[in-house]
């Protein structure tokens, strides 16, 4: 188990000699995700600033890319992707859904305390 | 006469002890499970911070205006610094499965080298993340707090390209401290069994006397209007806010008052990187009991490399982990 690693990425797309050769292109691969998430940061491209389910379009590009580098950074620089299919999910998925779970939560009831302080009479514009 | 049941008749059969049905050993099972809690506190934290950023959405401060600063550099440099704590961040993520990739190959050596460099990047990161602190502490332009406990920032227009573009002015450039009465209590020159914080550098009176005399001042409050910018209010509404409200001159953040804001996002700041950062010390404490280790030999001798491969674990949790404050509290 240990030696062995599945060295192709991209659903195989792109295959890599060695580990460490799988390392290196990894690295490059989240280096140009955080440099696109910096530039896009900076300059707030005006096309990606309308609102797209609740959210700025452009935040929605921010997470999302922050899952891709997360999930290549467990897959991996964590192997993820060397372990059982038990493991990754009993992994996986516990933390997907309690976390899916607690964000809907919470944001479900920061929407609603915003919405009382605007709609409400609650005044803090002093 | 052997006491020890040596045979059950059920070896080999999947509930017959001994299998490993997940390929892992209990050390890096456990490392994982812990992974998963500690990765639920983390989202516990985010999650909340995202509770009290929707619950103030409209008045939430805009990152890209707070955190704008590069060491040994002046000027207004959004999210560059913070990218290359990031990139620290990775880079030492990457040296660290570097070292479990040679301790598969059983290379000594290498093994110490990248160990070695991961311990560096680490300490850079703990550095940037205390001189970002620093900052933040510090503040830079000065802002006054209303009775409301909302913030009001200063700042003027200028010409950038033909655009009028408005700029931050800081407090101390318009308004003058005049000498008070008003002494700063000390233990030793008052009650010994109290104690006050420093005074603030300017009365809201000074700060009004100086707005009032420069002209070409703008207030602006925290509510965030449809081309995202804060709001400029105009010269009278500025001046009456100011006198009518006014109530606290603040500079830099702390956990009861932030200049750039909400102080919800300072204490989040505060806690939600500071977990991190303890996290990311804790693991280069980790990472240099484990280098030892590795020179002395201690692994060679078991044959085995598995412990880097733990400690890399929690490491490159580490980082996951900065990947998400890092989008949450300066990208979106």
């Amino acid at each position: 188990m240990a030696h062995e690693h599945k060295l192709a990425i991209f659903q195989g797309l792109l295959k890599f000699k060695s580990n460490t050769q799988k390392i290196w292109g990894v690295l490059i691969f989240l280096t140009i995700i955080t440099a696109i998430e910096v530039v896009l940061g900076i300059y707030k491209p005006e096309g990606l600033m309308t609102q797209v389910l609740g959210m700025k379009g452009l935040n929605w590009i921010f997470i999302i890319l922050t899952i891709v580098k997360a999930y290549y950074i467990t897959w991996d620089f964590m192997h993820m992707r060397d372990e059982t299919k038990s493991l990754r999910r009993m992994v996986v998925w516990t933390a997907i859904f309690l976390i899916c779970y607690l964000v809907f939560i919470l944001l479900q009831e920061g929407g609603y305390v915003e919405g009382v302080y605007r709609n409400g009479f609650i005044k803090k514009d002093f | 006469m052997n006491t020890t049941v040596e045979n059950t008749g059920t070896e080999g059969k999947t509930w017959g002890g001994g299998n490993q049905p997940l390929k892992a050993s209990y050390g890096k099972m456990m490392m994982w499970f812990f992974i998963v809690s500690d990765a639920l506190t983390f989202s516990g934290f985010l999650a909340a911070y995202g509770f009290s950023r929707f619950k103030f959405i409209d008045s939430w401060p805009i990152a890209d205006e707070v955190f704008t600063h590069v060491p040994f550099f002046h000027g207004n440099y959004p999210m560059i610094y913070v990218a290359f704590m990031t990139f620290i961040l990775i880079m030492s993520s990457v040296t660290m499965v570097l070292a479990v990739d040679a301790g598969h190959h059983m290379k000594k050596k290498a093994v110490t080298w990248y160990m070695f460099l991961t311990v560096i990047g680490g300490l850079i990161f703990v550095g940037s993340q205390a001189w970002e602190w620093g900052t933040f502490i510090k503040g830079d332009f000065g802002a006054v707090q209303t009775k409301g406990g909302n913030i009001l920032q200063f700042g003027e227009y200028v010409d950038v390209d033909g655009k009028q573009k408005f700029k931050r002015v800081a407090v101390s450039d318009f308004a003058k401290a005049s000498s008070t009465e008003r002494v700063q209590h000390e233990r030793k020159n008052g009650l010994w069994f109290v104690s006050e914080g420093a005074l603030p550098e300017f009365t809201v009176d000074e700060i009004y006397a100086g707005l009032e005399s420069h002209g070409n001042v703008y207030v602006r409050n925290q509510i965030i209007n449809e081309e995202g910018e804060k709001t400029v209010l105009s010269r009278e509404e500025g001046l009456k806010q100011i006198k009518e409200n006014g109530k606290l001159y603040v500079k830099g953040a702390n956990l009861h008052v932030n200049e750039y804001g909400s102080p919800l996002f300072a204490d989040f700041f505060f806690f939600i990187t500071g977990f991190h950062g303890f996290h990311v010390f804790s693991g280069v404490v980790i990472n240099i009991i484990i280098f030892f280790n590795v020179i002395l030999g201690t692994y060679e001798k078991r044959r085995s490399y598995e412990m880097v491969e733990k400690v890399g674990l929690y490491w490159h949790f580490v980082d996951l982990v900065w990947v998400f404050v890092f989008t949450f509290f300066y990208l979106v």
